[in-house]
């Protein structure tokens, strides 16, 4: 009985437990709340895929009013593997925050950290789960709206000017997409995106929906941070608390890139979006910039949360060329790449977290000889920093491999060599980092530095160990990626 | 079903040793039993395969599909059974000798570098047993790493660099050039499975073999041909059984028998002569034998001069690939054993030198052969053995390489063969002759002094010409892979016997 209501739920259990760890206050009690709430909606995140693999496709009728005009809830398998990925990370994110809390902002007001990471969550997911444009907008806004807050927090004063800085670049970007939205309400008269894909080809591609087409993707394009709208990224996470960085990284542009999939593939139809409109290449040369030169910009970064923070703006790049080869094989990439890219980002962000927490810094110089005092920490940092890399038997192989099979697939051996060009790059600027660690001599400061707490490492060691898990065993990664990507290529 | 079971041991006990040896790590003593024990267990779980390889089988392990249709998976095979007996038999000798090196050198965090030892081991075993190309790849980018803290040992500013060198051509080649050749074969033939007479033939346009092949040939670069060969020579920062154990045996064996194996079992050899595709590569690997033994020549440091030597010993079964004949195809292989030996012995000695004497450069080992002589005895075998004369096993392999080229009609690669041969006499037996043939008594004590002060502590006051060998645990296993040496020349026969079915 209560597994019917499961896609609601898994909004309605952080929407609710926000208020409540306001009103309970306490530290410990906010905790909690947090805690329980993360675990229960992943726990129904983990539900929902197995009956989506079981069933296919569920659709869940908000208060039994039948769609088009109630508000539907539909989860295919792209919807569950976000959900997975989500609240995962949420989950994992959510024990590490206390301790992690405690050095980085005033105890005395966690509670609204915890309330505003809820939020997040329950944003985040609603925007997966949702068969409605309008209410896809709505969680959007409900889970940016919330992680301004949660960068906000960060110790530094900058992450205030951070925060601001992603405030603008994202209310335009959420603009845009309401305002497609809005223009695709005008054209087909629906607001459900299974009846605007249906609508759509009897009321022909004019002129206001290749409008709304445009506004989508470059709004879309600047909540996921493709080159070159990355500009609010690398500040956003470099000041944001280590937790809220983690949690972002590993979910935000995640659920922003499954919305360019969504109205791209589902809604609009692989057909206009890619045959009728030249999509294809200039996404492809978008995403092969931002292989480059955000990675270039790396390897000359001296804060390591800055480094990770463009590398991920590399990594976007990774997606959205596998989006752009528009094949079952490419999307495969893209989306399993989704998958691993949090899993990696997640790890290296909760380490950079571990080591703050000890030393007050994760500037590439104040980690010189690092490795001596946090042997454990540090070992987690190369684990991470192998998957992103690609090496075989990690996560990031698995989804490199895909990559440039989809390219050679395609007959684009120059987009191959491309690939593995630009993840070379990823060599320099994570070895920079294990060199400082584990080559030069410890600063006197910090020679009685002890190693994390294991509140701290054991949550970034099940992430590392995911990406090693995921590279051995991709039969649930890859497999579901596959389902998606053939379910979008179908839809068209 | 019993094979298999020996299959997937010799590869986990190195793993389980790793564990072990880090457990054990503050009692020095129990650390290095633990390794040799599982050294010796690794040893006779690869034996124990040996039965069912000789009687014609290729025993099969099929663990887990990592991808849809690519499982790892084991499939031992005559060139890949010897491979792993080297290797596996190497480490036994070289564990023992690392004991007596370091703990004679006083080298610090001799427990990770145990550690990283059978890890890199079984990351060579399973490169050795790999039933298909992507099994492969995996375990040789293991190898890399796994082998990556023990170059940079010392944690010092010089081993940094050096670890950059190799990490960098290491990475980049097998991450740019093999793994875009491995997904172009994957792509083009369906498949990755190690096949007798190879997987291409008609999978692929046969103008675009070249191209493979050299994204194959140049992605290895453990095979250090020229112009990818920096990183051996920068390696030898390492503590010498680092240098023994994987720059003679495992690192740049698993590149060359990577290469035979590509050669044999992706391309197949006859296609690959069929097409032509290869004869550029033939003038490359001789051309790396002539010009790595000139390079040689010129270096003063010992282990230096042992690097660039293996570098141009390497490009001998490059060349045998390339050649692509069964009698080379043999030869070659052979040439991975005999070599091994011989070059590990060397190495040996190199290391045994300099915790004796503390030297490092052939110059200033004048008469230091009268003080160690069995050491310089040994080396003498080694040099035999590497320049390719009889009683020595590297005579039979450059024979059936020679052999090969003759079968090719490459009539010039036999004169590459043998000015290589009188290039490594002149740059071996020197460092042999400069040890007899130097003052004995107080010129020699006069000697260290001018060398130096600084470094002659360690002999002490042994100048005299008393005989002041290195530790036991050195010299004794110097002498097992001499005798090796002497060994191969005489049951050839049987390694020939053995490795005859690849080429079939």
């Amino acid at each position: 009985m209560l597994s019917a209501h499961l896609p609601a739920l898994i909004i309605v259990i952080p929407l609710m437990a926000a208020p409540l760890c306001i009103l309970l206050r306490g530290k410990d009690q906010a905790f909690g709340v947090a805690l329980l709430a993360t675990w229960a909606s992943f726990a129904c995140a983990c539900f929902i895929t197995v009956r989506v693999l079981a069933e296919g496709t569920i659709s869940y009728e908000m208060g039994g009013w039948a769609p088009p005009f109630g508000i539907e809830l539909r989860i295919d398998a792209l919807s569950a593997y976000i959900l997975l990925i989500v609240s995962g990370i949420g989950s994992v994110v959510a024990p590490y925050s206390r301790s992690s809390l405690l050095l980085e902002y005033v105890e005395e007001r966690s509670y609204m950290f915890y309330s505003a990471f809820l939020l997040c969550l329950c944003g985040l997911m609603g925007v997966v789960v949702t068969g409605d444009a309008f209410n896809l907008f709505v969680f959007l806004e409900i889970s940016s709206l919330s992680s301004y807050v949660l960068i906000a927090l960060g110790f530094d004063r900058r992450a205030l000017t951070a925060s601001y800085q992603y405030l603008i670049m994202g209310t335009i970007g959420a603009t845009f997409i309401v305002i497609s939205i809005g223009l695709l309400y005008q054209a087909t008269g629906t607001l459900n995106m299974a009846d605007i894909a249906k609508r759509l080809p009897a009321h022909g591609y004019d002129r206001t929906v290749i409008a709304a087409f445009g506004f989508l993707v470059v709004g879309a394009g600047l909540k996921i941070a493709l080159f070159p709208l990355h500009q609010w990224l690398p500040n956003a996470y470099t000041f944001a608390p280590s937790t809220v960085t983690a949690f972002l990284a590993a979910t935000a542009t995640k659920v922003s890139v499954y919305i360019l999939l969504r109205f791209m593939f589902t809604v609009f139809g692989v057909e206009f979006s890619f045959g009728t409109l030249p999509t294809a290449v200039p996404l492809m040369v978008l995403a092969v910039l931002a292989m480059f030169i955000p990675s270039i910009v790396a390897c000359f970064q001296t804060n390591v949360k800055r480094i990770l923070a463009y590398s991920s703006v590399a990594q976007i790049g990774y997606m959205i060329l596998g989006v752009s080869f528009v094949s079952v094989t490419g999307l495969t990439a893209g989306i399993l790449h989704l998958f691993n890219h949090a899993l990696m980002k997640g790890g290296l962000f909760l380490v950079l977290g571990a080591i703050i927490y000890r030393i007050g810094s994760c500037h590439i110089d104040k980690m010189a000889g690092l490795a001596k005092r946090m042997p454990w920490t540090m070992a987690a940092f190369v684990g991470g920093g192998l998957s992103l890399i690609g090496i075989p038997l990690t996560a990031g192989f698995v989804s490199k491999w895909y990559l440039i099979l989809a390219a050679l697939e395609k007959g684009w051996w120059y987009v191959a060599i491309l690939i593995v060009a630009s993840s070379l790059i990823a060599v320099i600027y994570v070895w920079r980092v294990v060199e400082s660690a584990y080559f030069r001599e410890l600063p006197e400061e910090f020679a009685d530095v002890a190693e994390a707490p294991l509140s701290l490492l054991v949550p970034a060691w099940v992430l590392v160990a995911a990406n090693f898990y995921f590279g051995v065993d991709t039969s649930l990664s890859v497999g579901m990626a596959e389902l998606a990507a053939k379910a979008l290529m179908g839809a068209g | 079903m019993d094979t298999q079971v020996y299959i997937a041991l010799s590869m986990i006990l190195p793993l389980v040793g790793t564990i072990m040896i880090w457990m054990s790590g503050p009692r020095p003593n129990q650390r290095e039993v633990v390794t040799i024990i599982i050294a010796l267990l690794t040893f006779l779980c690869v034996l124990q395969i040996l039965p069912e390889v000789l009687a014609g089988q290729e025993p099969e392990l099929v663990v887990a599909e990592l991808l849809p249709g690519l499982p790892l998976a084991f499939k031992i095979e005559p060139l890949g059974m010897m491979f792993g007996l080297i290797a596996s038999f190497l480490w036994i000798i070289t564990s023992f000798y690392a004991i007596g090196y370091m703990r004679g050198h006083h080298e610090p965090n001799q427990t990770r570098f145990y550690m990283c030892f059978a890890i890199a081991i079984s990351s060579a075993l399973a490169i050795a047993f790999s039933g298909n190309m992507f099994t492969l790849f995996i375990a040789y980018e293991v190898l890399t790493l796994s082998t990556y803290p023990l170059v940079t040992h010392g944690q010092t500013e010089e081993a940094k660099r050096a670890g950059r060198v190799y990490l960098g051509i290491l990475m980049s080649t097998s991450i740019g050039l093999l793994l875009v050749g491995v997904l172009w074969t994957w792509s083009a033939a369906g498949t990755l499975d190690f096949t007798k007479g190879g997987i291409l033939r008609g999978n692929i346009d046969d103008g675009l073999v070249i191209v493979l092949l050299f994204l194959y040939i140049y992605g290895i670069g453990k095979a250090a041909l020229m112009p990818i060969h920096r990183w051996l020579p920068a390696a030898m920062v390492a503590p010498t059984p680092v240098s023994a154990l994987l720059h003679a045996v495992a690192v740049v064996k698993a590149g060359v028998f990577t290469v035979l194996k590509v050669i044999i079992y992706i391309f197949g050899a006859d296609y690959l002569r069929e097409t032509g595709a290869s004869v550029w590569l033939m003038y490359v690997a001789g051309g790396t034998v002539l010009l790595a033994s000139l390079v040689a020549l010129t270096k003063d440091n010992l282990k230096a001069r042992l690097a660039y030597s293996t570098i141009s010993q390497l490009a001998y079964v490059v060349l045998a690939g390339a050649l692509a004949t069964s009698h080379s195809l043999v030869g070659g292989a052979m040439h991975i054993a005999m070599h091994a030996f011989g070059k590990i012995t060397l190495f040996f000695c190199a290391g045994a030198i300099m915790v004796a004497s503390h030297k490092t450069e052939i110059s200033q080992m004048r008469g230091l052969g009268w003080r160690m002589p069995f050491t310089f005895t040994a080396f003498l075998i080694g040099s035999l053995s590497v320049i390719g004369l009889p009683p020595m096993g590297g005579s039979w392999s450059k024979w059936y390489i020679a052999l090969g080229a003759a079968d090719a009609d490459q009539i010039i690669f036999i004169a590459v063969l043998m000015i290589s041969s009188l290039l490594n006499v002149a740059y071996l037996i020197p460092v042999f002759a400069r040890g007899f043939f130097g003052p004995k008594s107080e010129e020699d004590a006069q000697m260290s002094d001018h060398h130096g002060d600084q470094e002659s502590h360690g002999a002490g006051g042994t100048r005299s010409g008393r005989i002041a060998e290195a530790p036991l645990f050195c010299v004794v296993p110097l002498w097992v892979t001499a005798i090796g040496c002497l060994a191969l020349f005489v049951y050839a026969d049987r390694l020939y016997a053995m490795l005859a079915p690849i080429v079939k």
